[in-house]
C-alpha cells in the first residue's frame, strides 16, 4: 500500500440531493433516480418486497437515511463485471437505493428472492441481501445483511462465525404477508443490528 | 483476491460526541469481522450511457441561466491504495450553493436560494480513473449542533468502485479554509493526515483563463491483493 484510503465523512442530512434528486424534488437533472428499479424486464425468480426503517437509540425512525441493497439474482449470480462464475440475469440489476419517507422513515424495495452464493472455502451461504446505510450522524456507512426467516441458517459460514449467538435474529427479516419481508435496522438498544466489517 | 482490511483508527469512530447526532445513531457494539465473499467482492457497474451531457456541470444542469457564484472546476483521480486507477467508478456529488443554502424541503437557512442551482452532479471515471466537475464554490453554512457551529465550505462525494467493499461517502474541503479545523464533523476524523487527504488544492496550471479556478481532489479507495495466479492489472 502506498496510499491511504480517503477518510469517510457523514452523508449529512441532504444525501438525497446527490443520490435521489428526483425523490427530493430536483427533477430536472437526471431522468430517474439511480437504483430505483431493480427488475428491468422478465427477471427469473420469486418477486418479493422488502420494507423497513432505520431506528435510532431513542426508538425514532430516521427520516433522513439512505439505504442501498446489493444482492444476487435467482441463480445466485451478481450483475457485476467482478462476477467470475457466470452471467447474471440481464433483467435484474441487483442494486437498489431508497430514501426513507420524509414522515415515517419507511423504505420499500421491489426485488426478487436471491439464490445462494458460495462463501469461504466454497461453502454455500444462505440467501441474503447486503445492506449499506448512511445518514446524518453516521460517520462511516454501516454494512449489514438480511437473511430470510424460512431458510435454514445454521450452516451459513458467515453467521456461524458470530460469537454472540443471541444477536443473530437481528439479521433475519420478519415475514409480513406473502412475499413481503420487514427488516428494521436498529442502530442501538437491546436489539441492535449486527453490523459487519470485511 | 481480497481487499485490504480497513485500518482501525483511520476512519471516524461511530461515536463522536462533539457531533451530537452521532450519539443516538452510533452502534454500541464493534462491527463483526466477516470474510469477503462474492457479495462484497462484486458491485454494481454503471455505464457511461447512464450520463446526460450536463450531469457533471452543476453550473448549467438545473436552470435556464448559469448558476450564481464563483465558478470552479473540481477534478482528480480515483485510485486504490496501491495507486492503481479505478476506471468506471461512479462519482456523485451534492453541495450547497454559493450562499451556503441547499435546495431541500427540510433546509431552513436564510441564505438565498439560487433559482439556477440544483446542487447535484455525477460522472464516471475514465480509463485512467480521472473525473471532472464544473460547479460553483459552495458557501459555508451554520447548522444546529453547538450554539454557533458552521460547516466549512465542502462538497459531498459518493463513490462506487469495483466492489461493494469499496463503497465510500466522504466530503471535500478547500485548501486554506480556517474553518476546517473547528468543525465537529471534520474532527470526527482521528488524524490530521487523514483530514489533509480530504482537502482539495488550488491548481493554477489547470485553472481555466477568464473562466474558472481549478481544484484538484484525488480519491483513494480500498486496494486489493491478488493471488499469484491472477493476471497483472
Ligand atoms: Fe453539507
Amino acid at each position: 500500500m502506498r496510499f491511504r484510503e480517503s477518510a469517510s465523512q457523514t452523508a449529512g442530512p441532504y444525501v438525497h440531493i446527490g443520490c435521489t434528486p428526483n425523490f427530493c424534488g430536483i427533477g430536472r437533472v437526471y431522468v430517474e433516480d439511480l437504483g430505483g428499479r431493480m427488475i428491468t424486464g422478465d427477471a427469473k425468480g420469486q418477486r418479493i418486497t422488502i420494507l423497513g426503517s432505520v431506528v435510532d437509540g431513542a426508538g425514532m425512525a430516521l427520516r433522513d437515511a439512505m439505504v442501498e441493497i446489493w444482492q444476487a439474482d435467482a441463480a445466485g449470480l451478481y450483475a457485476s463485471p467482478e462476477e467470475t462464475r457466470g452471467a447474471a440475469d440481464p433483467h435484474f440489476t441487483g442494486f437498489g437505493r431508497r430514501a426513507g419517507d420524509y414522515e415515517t422513515g419507511e423504505w420499500v424495495f421491489e426485488t426478487i428472492r436471491p439464490g445462494p452464493v458460495p462463501g469461504p472455502g466454497g461453502r454455500m451461504q444462505a440467501p441474503h441481501v447486503t445492506f449499506w446505510i448512511v445518514a446524518r450522524g453516521i460517520n462511516l456507512g454501516l454494512h449489514t445483511r438480511m437473511y430470510f426467516p424460512e431458510d435454514e441458517l445454521s450452516a451459513d459460514p458467515v453467521l456461524s462465525r458470530i460469537e454472540h449467538r443471541s444477536r443473530i435474529p437481528t439479521l433475519v427479516a420478519k415475514a409480513e404477508g406473502p412475499g413481503a419481508y420487514r427488516f428494521d435496522i436498529r442502530l442501538q438498544g437491546p436489539e441492535e443490528t449486527i453490523f459487519f466489517e470485511c | 483476491m481480497s481487499y485490504y482490511a480497513r485500518a482501525s483508527g483511520w476512519h471516524p469512530p461511530a461515536l463522536h460526541p462533539p457531533y451530537k447526532t452521532s450519539v443516538k445513531r452510533s452502534p454500541s457494539f464493534a462491527p463483526v469481522t466477516m470474510p469477503q465473499t462474492p457479495s462484497e467482492l462484486t458491485g454494481p457497474a454503471f455505464g457511461h450511457s447512464l450520463l446526460g451531457p450536463l450531469d457533471n456541470d452543476l453550473i448549467r444542469n438545473f436552470g435556464a441561466e448559469p448558476a450564481i457564484g464563483p465558478r470552479i472546476v473540481v477534478f482528480g483521480r480515483v485510485q486504490d491504495e496501491d495507486g492503481r486507477p479505478v476506471p468506471e467508478a461512479l462519482v456523485e456529488i451534492w453541495q450547497a450553493n454559493a450562499s451556503g443554502r441547499y435546495r431541500h424541503a427540510k433546509e431552513g437557512y436564510i441564505g438565498a436560494i439560487d433559482p439556477n442551482f440544483g446542487g447535484c452532479g455525477r460522472t464516471i471515471t475514465d480509463e485512467e480513473g480521472r473525473y471532472e466537475f464544473r460547479t460553483i464554490q459552495p458557501g459555508a453554512y451554520p447548522w444546529p449542533n453547538g450554539p454557533n457551529d458552521w460547516r466549512p465550505a465542502h462538497i459531498h462525494f459518493s463513490i462506487f468502485g469495483r466492489a461493494f467493499a469499496q463503497r465510500l461517502i466522504t466530503q471535500m474541503y478547500f485548501e486554506g479554509d480556517p474553518m476546517i479545523w473547528r468543525c465537529p464533523i471534520v474532527s470526527s476524523i482521528p488524524s490530521r493526515e487523514a483530514v489533509e487527504g480530504l482537502i482539495a488544492r488550488w491548481d493554477p496550471e489547470a485553472t481555466l483563463p477568464m473562466d474558472a479556478r481549478a481544484f484538484r481532489f484525488d480519491i483513494t479507495l480500498r486496494g486489493r491483493r491478488r493471488t499469484m495466479f491472477e493476471g497483472r492489472p
